[in-house]
């Protein structure tokens, strides 16, 4: 089915990549403009790891099923884009050990398979391991190339017609009283500004939602949530190793190629374009990635960046980690009276295609249509494609 | 000692950035702006606060900022480089020269066209997954069959911008597109016969003057230049053994 329908997706991370291939899978028009490079914004450079939704298994549940979900499905329809070497959650205290029955119970409700191991086996699993383990549950993690990844959707959605544009940054909206008819945007390849009319505009700007916007006078509340990132060289471990307890900062070591990956911290900040690199939350880093692999704490350093979630502040008292993991997808008519435009944020990378089947639903609402999606059986083709 | 994280004293470091926009900087020019650096600020954080603070239109590419999407590659100081890893003060200048790669055609300031690149390395034929050689003696979790990464070649086209003979012949597969061929080859991802028949003709294994450029600039340990090596190697003993099969 071939609809007459355009729409444009602002922002090409991996919810605007996986929007496209699943909007020209349904038929529309579809044209995608992202500022810089693909994935330039939080996609590409987040901490790499497939969550199986372990993670979320006690604190926010709704995130976790979506996770181990999504796992599976990506797993399906991206053959050969993972390190699939599964994760561990280890206890090195006793107040880890202590975790182990909720955590246990929260992976059950939420349907995420776990494995308690011994110490003794943990370490014969992992040589580098803090020899304090106590014990670990294996779950299905995986390490993902954040940059690969996204490249096969947007390398799929283009063989199937959709027109993908880098390097173009939208700097305006048109309104025509009251609705959104399209877009201003600026080519930074060319130093040329030109309009880009559309049925339906979607900002899947991410951080940058709030700034996107506000161009239209619409408010959403996401609140731009960075974390800090160490990646040392030698790969210590092959498996995904998170620390068994609750969410707190430097408590994952995603292995990948030949680096050993530490994360992560949360603040916040006002502007998506200055996050800075704090210096102590890069010391943070080696100090508690060390107490899963002793050895990173001498590892060479290889890079520190920050990338900024966006998260979605709709209670208005949460703070960092407090915030909810999971996506919402804002139709601006309903919130603010304004048509044409709808607003894909929150989320993560492991949660792509459902933000975007989410957002394809709702376009569709919109335009009075009943397209099923298509996206969970769809094979993607391999990353290069996107050249070709 | 900044080596694990400590950020130490600034020093300011102008940044001289070729400026190419087709039909609007047009010919490419030279702007120059100013940052302090600590000692881990890399010339992507510079690019990131110049674009955030005095220029938006600069365009560059970037994703992962780890080494491992292969998007940042251009020259600092005449050198390629991954900006995401280049230290502004490892350079050990006042001014540092940042241009786009050599090997690739300019689209804009420092973003070249990676097409002909992927064109000359998905033929290859190598996995993006291989076994992981770490830790040998690491057993394995039940449903686990094999410990895999990724292979290490990150497609950043800093061999080819490199490489002398790549540079004055556009249709050679060049050092990473024959380095991951080699990969193919070992892995058994891909049929002998397939590989060489990719490899073996003048744009391919045997255009390489052995300049090793390509091995010295690889941020990513693949050693184009040794695998290429190894690739002939392979390539001379397929040919005999088939030559006597015949006989
Ligand atoms: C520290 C950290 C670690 C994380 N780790 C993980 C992890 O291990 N696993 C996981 O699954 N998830 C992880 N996440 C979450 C995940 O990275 C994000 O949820 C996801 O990448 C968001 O993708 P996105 O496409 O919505 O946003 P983005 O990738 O930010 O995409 C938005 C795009 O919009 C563009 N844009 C902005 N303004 C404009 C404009 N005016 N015109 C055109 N384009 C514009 C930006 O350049 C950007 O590319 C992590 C996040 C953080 C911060
Ligand atoms: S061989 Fe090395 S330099 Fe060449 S593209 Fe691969 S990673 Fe880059």
């Amino acid at each position: 089915m071939r609809t007459t329908y355009h729409v444009v997706v602002i922002g090409g991370g991996s919810t605007g990549a996986a929007l496209v291939h699943d909007l020209v899978l349904r038929g529309f028009k579809v044209t995608l403009v992202e500022r810089g490079e693909l994935t330039s914004g939080t996609a590409g450079r987040h901490h790499g790891l497939l969550h199986s939704g372990g993670r979320y298994a006690v604190n926010d549940q709704e995130s976790a099923i979506e996770c181990i979900e999504e796992n599976i499905i990506l797993r399906k329809i991206a053959p050969g884009s993972f390190e699939e070497n599964d994760g561990l959650f280890v206890a090195i205290t006793d107040e880890d050990v202590a975790y182990l029955d909720k955590f246990l119970a929260g992976c059950e409700t939420c349907h995420i398979p776990t494995r308690v191991l011994t110490a003794a086996q943990v370490k014969r699993l992992e040589p580098h391991i803090n020899p304090q383990v106590k014990l670990a549950v294996q779950v299905p993690d995986a390490t993902m190339d954040c940059w690969r990844l996204p490249m096969r959707f947007f390398a799929t959605a283009k063989h199937n017609g959709a027109d993908i544009r880098p390097y173009n940054e939208v700097i305006g909206m048109l309104i025509t009283a009251g609705t959104v008819t399209g877009v201003r945007v600026r080519s930074h390849v060319t130093g040329q500004e030109y309009d880009l009319k559309a049925d339906i505009v979607v900002n899947a700007t991410g951080a940058w939602a709030e700034k996107v916007s506000e161009m239209a006078h619409a408010r959403v509340p996401v609140k731009p949530t960075p974390g800090v990132m160490v990646a040392v060289r030698g790969r210590w471990c092959n498996m995904v190793i998170n620390r068994l307890n609750k969410p707190s900062d430097g408590d994952i070591i995603v292995p990948q190629r030949g680096l050993s990956v530490i994360g992560t911290t949360s603040w916040t900040v006002e502007d998506p374009d200055r996050l800075g690199l704090p210096e102590d939350h890069v010391r943070r880093m080696f100090e508690k990635g060390g107490e899963l692999i002793p050895a990173v704490k001498h590892a060479p350093m290889r890079a520190a960046w920050a990338a900024a979630r966006p998260l979605i502040a709709e209670g208005g008292a949460q703070e960092g980690r407090e915030l909810p993991r999971t996506f919402k997808c804002f139709d601006h008519k309903v919130r603010d009276g304004i048509e044409g435009l709808v607003t894909i944020s929150g989320g993560k990378g492991t949660t792509m295609r459902a933000m975007a089947e989410a957002t394809a639903n709702v376009v569709c609402d919109k335009l009075g249509l009943d397209i099923p999606c298509r996206t969970k059986e769809v094979v993607l083709l391999p990353y290069w494609a996107y050249y070709q | 000692m900044n080596q694990h994280g400590r950020f130490g004293p600034t020093r300011p470091i102008t940044l001289k950035i070729l400026r190419y926009k087709p039909g609007f900087i047009d010919p490419p020019r030279y702007d120059t702006f100013q940052v302090q650096a600590d000692p881990l600020m890399t010339v992507l954080d510079a690019l990131e606060e110049i674009k955030a603070t005095a220029d938006s239109t600069l365009l560059y590419r970037h994703s992962c900022h780890h080494a491992s999407c292969g998007t940042c590659g251009m020259k600092v100081n005449g050198r390629e480089q991954l900006a995401c890893v280049a230290r502004l003060v490892d350079e050990g200048t006042d001014e540092v020269v940042v241009e786009p790669l050599g090997s690739a055609p300019l689209v804009a300031d420092l973003v070249v066209d990676m097409t002909p690149f992927a064109l000359h390395m998905a033929p290859s034929g190598m996995a993006l997954v291989r076994d992981s050689e770490f830790m040998p003696e690491a057993e394995r979790p039940a449903g686990v069959e094999r410990y895999t990464r990724y292979e290490d070649c990150i497609e950043c086209n800093i061999c080819l911008s490199a490489c002398p003979v790549a540079n004055t012949n556009p249709g050679f597969i060049g050092p990473a597109g024959l380095a991951a061929a080699y990969r193919a080859l070992v892995t058994g991802e891909r049929p002998a016969a397939e590989v060489f028949a990719y490899v073996d003709h003048d744009d391919g294994v045997w255009r390489c003057h052995s300049a090793m450029e390509c091995s010295a600039v690889c941020p990513s340990d693949v050693q184009p230049g040794h695998k290429i090596m190894a690739l002939r190697r392979e390539l001379v003993a397929y040919k005999v053994k088939r030559f006597f099969k015949r006989g």
